[in-house]
Order: structure tokens, then C-alpha cells, then sequence
């Protein structure tokens, strides 16, 4: 007998906004995060467009040892995870006296590496580096601060799988919890914003060149999208076991039914049909429903052209010509990377509790595998109870999660 | 840079880096207890020595240094 999943508390620091209410109406009013940025222009980047988001300052709540450790996304994290403690009704006290575990997204951490390099190379004396450059230049430099800050005891590692990291991170959390070898675990992802850590990312001309209208840029399903728009920041949601949840009389928002995944075992950056069609057909499958239960689909769809349309034919392959709501959020954030997969499912969430549907936004004329796909390009007004969202990844992995409101 | 500007700068910068009151600091406090450095903040301290002041302090070097007095001398006597 497997525990059943509750997701218990939300908390999220992205372009759309800074608490669950920002980001609410954010979505329901259809605002873009994308804005052009002229640093990146002058540093020789093809696409200056990216997801505008201010760092958050701590100095008042952390104290400098605390915040010396944390690069840009762990203090993003930080911000997200206090928020869904705090919605979760977990106080310190409960974190010291039970086994709570952490499994967060993050794939990189490149500005402390860039720092870090450049001082070795000046000074040629590595103590003149500083204490922080090796905390905060590890991939797990996201849950080794949280752990350490909030004094977590259970599991405690970074799930690192590229554009999946956050959705694989709930994922292998519901997992850990259904088997009885944790009771709560603080899940999401983190992402990075900042020219450094993207900038070979741009030079493989993923990204938009759509710089004269940067809210138009990143637009999922469109024929006429050109790439997609780097965005970043932090969400975290706090999953446990029903019993617990029932025992701490805290909110119950929704369960998480089923965790699918797969590789593609095929190309390192074009993605296929068949990989990302086994990982929607496991998480159904395991969610124990059927597809007509579905009500909304959170897409991975980043505004590129392969990955779009070979999502559009997965997803047909597995909904066939059912009257399914399917959307990019990305077409508001643009892609939020190894964040992405945890706070799509807030997205997500924030819709399915207040009986909506954000638009697709620059969605104007389907292609031919988008025509396929019921995908509004304005809100619209509908309850759902269950959504299905991907994550998909470099390297061809594949995460999707199936989640019911409670 | 004269002796006195130097112990005035060195106790800005440290204040503001280890997020202590100017006032906390004095000649013959102990450094680490003042600025509260474990193992790896007194890391931070030698680079940020060095940083702006350009001066060096070795490991052998900082067992002496126990002192904001012992890190005055040390910095005004190794000053480029």
C-alpha cells in the first residue's frame, strides 16, 4: 500500500511575480516577464532578450555568514521556500524535530565559477578566492544552503536533469513518499539570471532574435516562433504524505497522482516523440486515470521549433482529438530552465484553484502539428480538477506530472 | 598611507564586510571573537586584506595575528 502525495504549500520568486497573488493575476491578466536587456547586447550575445527579475535582498533576514554561501538562485530559493513553509504551516520548530527532506532542481551555478576563475588567475593564490566561491559554485549549492538555513534533517541532494531538474525533483519526492521513506520533502527548482551563466546557451542560436518586440518573442506553438527566451528565479512546494498533512491539519491543495519519465536516448538537443510520449503515457498510467480526467495541459513548449512540435505530436499521440486545454506559461516567462519544471506546476496550480486558464500568449497561427492541439491564445474562464504538466530537458530527459485538486 | 588613516580604514572596511559596529572594534580585541570568523569567514578576512590593501597575510603569517593591534602593525609594516 503506497501513501498517497499532497502537496501542502507554494512559494515562488519569478519574473511574474514575487508571492502566489502576484504571480495570480500575472497569469490571469496574461503579463509578460520578457524584456530586452542592452548588457547582453554589448557583451556579443545574438538574443538580448531574457526574463527581467531583481535579486532579492537578504541583508535584513539572513546573516552574512548565511548569505556568503548563496549565489544568485539559492537566495531566489530561499525566498520561494520561506513563502511555502510559511503557506504550509511549518514553523522552525517543526523542521528541528522531524526528518523533513530537500530535493530541489539546479544545473548550474556559473557566475561564483566565473569569479572564482577570474581571481585565481589574477592573484594567482587561491586563498584570495574567499570562502564562498566553493559553496557557491557547486550544482547542489541550492539545497546544501537551504538544508543548512532551515536546519532540514531527511534527504538532501540537487536533481540535476537540465530543463526537467524541478519537475523530476517533485517527482522523485512523491516517490520517496508513497514508499514510506519520508513523510514531507521540500521540493521545487532554481534558476539562475544573469548574461554569464546563458551566454553559450545563446550561442547555439537557441534563443529568439524577436528583439524589437520582446514580449512577442517567446511564443509556444506559433508557427512563426524563431527560439526561445531564457527567464529564471525560484519555486518551491512542500509535499507530504496525506496521513501527515490530516495529522498537522494543514491546507491540503491538491495530490500528486502520477510521476512519469523517460530518455530519449537519441540526440543531446533535439528532442524525439517517441521518449516524451512513453514519459506522458507512465504518468498517466501510474496516476490511475483515465485521459478524459484531464482538464488542463501545462506544456513544456519553450518557443522552439523542433521542441514544440514534436511536444505537439506527443501529446496528440497520447489525447488523440479529446478537447484538451493545452498551454505554455513560457509564453509569459519564457523558459525557466531547471526552475521550470516546479514552478509550471505552481502555474498550474494557481489556475486549477482560481478557475482559469493564462492564454498562450502570442499564439496567432497554429502549424501543422499545433492544429492538432486545443490551445487558447486568450484566458479562459474554466474549473479543472486535474492537470498534466512536462518537463522536458537536454539530453533527452522527460519528466511529466499528473496532479488532482483536493 | 599614515598609520592612523590606515587603522580608520582597516576598521571601516572589516565593519562593513563582518556586519559589526566600528565602535565594537578596539586595539587589543581579539579579532576572530570580535568579527565572529569561524575557519572560513577568517579566509575572507585575509582576502579582503589583501583586496584593499594590497598586503598579503600567510598562513604562517596569521597564527601572530591575533589582535586588531598585531593586524594594524602587520598591514602598515608590509604596505607597498
Amino acid at each position: 500500500m503506497q501513501n498517497r502525495v499532497v502537496i501542502t504549500g507554494m512559494g515562488i520568486y519569478s519574473c511574474l511575480g514575487k508571492t502566489l497573488e502576484e504571480v495570480r493575476d500575472s497569469l490571469y491578466h496574461g503579463k509578460s516577464g520578457i524584456i530586452f536587456d542592452p548588457v547582453r547586447k554589448e557583451m556579443g550575445f545574438r538574443s538580448a532578450l531574457t526574463a527581467h527579475l531583481e535579486d532579492p535582498d537578504l541583508k535584513k533576514v539572513l546573516s552574512r555568514a548565511q548569505r556568503v554561501y548563496m549565489p544568485q538562485q539559492a537566495q531566489y530559493a530561499y525566498c520561494a521556500t520561506v513563502e511555502a513553509l510559511r503557506n504550509a504551516g511549518i514553523d522552525q520548530d517543526y523542521l528541528n524535530t522531524h526528518d523533513v527532506g530537500l530535493l530541489y532542481g539546479n544545473d548550474s551555478s556559473t557566475v561564483p565559477n566565473v569569479k572564482a576563475v577570474d581571481a585565481m588567475r589574477e592573484k594567482k593564490d587561491t586563498t584570495l578566492v574567499g570562502s564562498g566561491a566553493i559553496f557557491q559554485s557547486m550544482n547542489s549549492t541550492v539545497t546544501m544552503n537551504l538544508g543548512c538555513i532551515f536546519k532540514l534533517k531527511g534527504i538532501n541532494l540537487t536533481v540535476s536533469g537540465a530543463c526537467a531538474s524541478g519537475s523530476h525533483a517533485i517527482g522523485l519526492g512523491a516517490l520517496l513518499i508513497q514508499n514510506g521513506l519520508q513523510e514531507m520533502v521540500v521540493c521545487g527548482g532554481a534558476q539562475e539570471v544573469n548574461p554569464w551563466s546563458i551566454g553559450s546557451f545563446d550561442g547555439i542560436s537557441a534563443f529568439s532574435v524577436r528583439e524589437d518586440e520582446p514580449t512577442k518573442a517567446s511564443r509556444p506553438f506559433d508557427r512563426d516562433r524563431d527560439g526561445l527566451v531564457p527567464g529564471g528565479g525560484a519555486a518551491t512546494v512542500i509535499i507530504e504524505s496525506y496521513e501527515s498533512a490530516i495529522r498537522r491539519g494543514a491546507p491540503i491543495l491538491a495530490e500528486i497522482l502520477g510521476y512519469g519519465f523517460s530518455s530519449n536516448g537519441d540526440h543531446i538537443s533535439s528532442p524525439n516523440v517517441e521518449g516524451p510520449t512513453k514519459s506522458l503515457m507512465m504518468a498517466i498510467r501510474r496516476a490511475g486515470i483515465n485521459v478524459n480526467e484531464i482538464g488542463y495541459i501545462n506544456a513544456h513548449a519553450t518557443s522552439t521549433h523542433v521542441g514544440d512540435t514534436n511536444e505537439a505530436k506527443a501529446i496528440y499521440n497520447v489525447i488523440g482529438d479529446q478537447r484538451i486545454e493545452v498551454t505554455s506559461t513560457k509564453s509569459q516567462t519564457g523558459h525557466e530552465m531547471w526552475m521550470a519544471g516546479a514552478s509550471e506546476v505552481i502555474y498550474s496550480m494557481l489556475m486549477m484553484k482560481n478557475d482559469f486558464i493564462a492564454a498562450n500568449l502570442n499564439f496567432e497561427n497554429p502549424d501543422e502539428d499545433s492544429a492538432k492541439l486545443l490551445i487558447p491564445d486568450k484566458r479562459i474562464e474554466k474549473h479543472f480538477d486535474t492537470f498534466l504538466s512536462n518537463s522536458f530537458g537536454f539530453g533527452g530527459t522527460n519528466s511529466t506530472l499528473v496532479i488532482r485538486n483536493l | 598611507m599614515e598609520k592612523n588613516e590606515l587603522i580608520e580604514k582597516i576598521n571601516e572596511v572589516l565593519a562593513e564586510e563582518f556586519e559589526i559596529e566600528v565602535a565594537d572594534i578596539t586595539p587589543e580585541a581579539n579579532i576572530k571573537e570580535t568579527l565572529q570568523l569561524d575557519s572560513l569567514s577568517l579566509v575572507d578576512m585575509v582576502a579582503l586584506i589583501e583586496s584593499e590593501f594590497g598586503v598579503k597575510i600567510k598562513s604562517s603569517e596569521l597564527i601572530n595575528i591575533q589582535t586588531f593591534a598585531a593586524l594594524y602593525d602587520f598591514v602598515n609594516d608590509n604596505q607597498k
